[in-house]
């Protein structure tokens, strides 16, 4: 698995997400736009693409892409 | 295991009936222009019809009722059973399918009662008449489903009340000999029973004057306790976990594949959600029919809805094979296979 593509697939889904703006260091909630609806749209990425659930405390808990990459990573 | 098998039960017609005004989520000025498209695109809710304030489920159901009796041409004296499933009752008592059988017309001798039950309840409504009627002691029976949503939300809750629609249906089912069996297979996790709820009003949290407070959960979501809680992404969690696996014990049970179905028919909760769903089963676009669009989320009348709005001019001089999937409130879920042909499909019925 790689940041690299997580964060491609993320950037695929979500249109207003510029491709190149996101890091694994960027915190999700302060791109501009960002809602509970992005949220619910990367569960169902991780959940396709990964088969892994992410909760509703996971994305509480998380900061960064890094952060949502490493659950991914440690429950596939 | 709830799987269930009922032979000699055909539906012989479904009718469906929503309010006229239209509210478009284009228009919902409680979130920001650019948040009300990332809804509609995310949700595939545009459009839901909302009931005007004197207009209840029973009423919408009972439009229905009276456009399929009329179309099937059927003596209303031969009805035996009336099943409601609703959670937007007209009263707490008495049980509205036993007013609506007067209002119907329908004679002393049928058997009312009323089921309560949102997300899942066509499906389980579904089980539960046929089962009844499969001795052939019924000879034809009504299922009356839907919900009146909107008399529940906070218009200053971004999270409920852009998603649901009013709605209500009526379904006829007949005793046959000849009719192929119908399968479920049925499910409850009472675990998750805060996940959608309206928590003051029942007997557990009496309605109290505290009930009308706005409290403001969190940015966008201000409500009261009277008012319905929707956890978005538990609900969203609990539908990628349970329901492909309860369509393959649907599946397995009865020997079939997918590809045996014309249709795929979901309740239509939020379109990111039966969409996840249908790439899982891996089941083609134009198997999924979809009346998100304009309807919103309809409860429990989401399917006899949809299949009324996107199959109507189908079903009335074919034969379809439909597997229906429902799943939400409680949290309750099902599936069901079944075979309709050549129903009686009236028209779309607005008030």
């Amino acid at each position: 698995m790689d940041i690299g593509d997580f964060i491609k697939k993320i950037e695929n889904e979500i249109e207003e997400i510029t491709p190149g703006v996101l890091k694994a260091d960027t915190n999700y909630r302060n791109i501009p736009g960002w809602s509970s609806m992005h949220a619910l749209i990367i569960i169902a990425l991780i959940d396709t693409e990964y088969n892994v659930t992410i909760t509703g405390s996971d994305i509480r808990s998380c900061q960064t892409v890094n952060d949502l990459f490493t659950i991914v990573k440690s429950r596939v | 295991m709830a799987f269930l098998s009922v032979n000699n039960i055909s539906i012989k017609g479904i009718a469906a009936c929503v309010p006229k005004f239209t509210e478009s989520n284009l228009d919902y000025g409680w979130i920001s222009l650019q948040e009300r498209e990332l809804l509609i695109k995310t949700t595939g809710i545009k459009n839901r019809r909302i009931a005007a304030d004197a207009v209840c489920t029973s009423d919408m159901c009972y439009e229905s009722a009276e456009a399929l009796i009329k179309e099937a041409k059927i003596d209303r004296n031969e009805i035996d059973i009336l099943l409601f499933v609703s959670q937007s009752p007209d009263y707490f008592l008495p049980a509205t399918s036993i007013i609506l059988q007067d209002r119907l017309k329908l004679p002393k001798t049928t058997m009312a009662f009323d089921i309560q039950l949102g997300c899942s309840g066509y499906v389980y409504g579904l089980s539960v008449i046929s089962n009844l009627m499969s001795s052939g002691q019924f000879k034809k029976g009504l299922l009356l489903v839907g919900d009146k949503s909107s008399f529940s939300q906070s218009k200053k809750d971004k999270s409920t009340y852009p998603i649901f629609g009013d709605a209500g249906t009526a379904t006829l089912l007949e005793y046959n000999g000849q009719a192929e069996k119908i399968d479920f297979n049925l499910q409850s996790d009472g675990a998750g029973y805060k996940s959608i709820i309206i928590t003051d009003g029942g007997t557990r949290n009496p309605y109290k004057s505290s009930s009308e407070d706005l409290v403001e959960v969190e940015p966008g979501i201000i409500k009261s306790a009277k008012n319905l809680v929707l956890d978005g992404v538990e609900v969203f969690n609990f539908s990628l976990r349970e329901v492909v696996p309860n369509i393959n014990g649907l599946l397995n049970y009865t020997n079939t594949t997918l590809d045996e179905y014309d249709y795929i028919v979901f309740h239509q909760a939020n379109k990111l959600i039966t969409e996840t769903i249908r790439k899982k089963l891996k089941v083609a676009p134009e198997k999924v029919p979809y009346s998100i669009h304009d309807y919103g989320n309809t409860s429990s009348a989401s399917i006899p809805l949809t299949i009324v709005t996107q199959l109507g001019h189908l079903v009335k001089n074919n034969s379809l094979r439909l597997l229906l999937s429902a799943f939400g409130v409680g949290l309750s879920w099902g599936s069901a296979r079944l075979k309709i042909s050549d129903i009686v499909c009236p028209k779309l019925i607005e008030i």
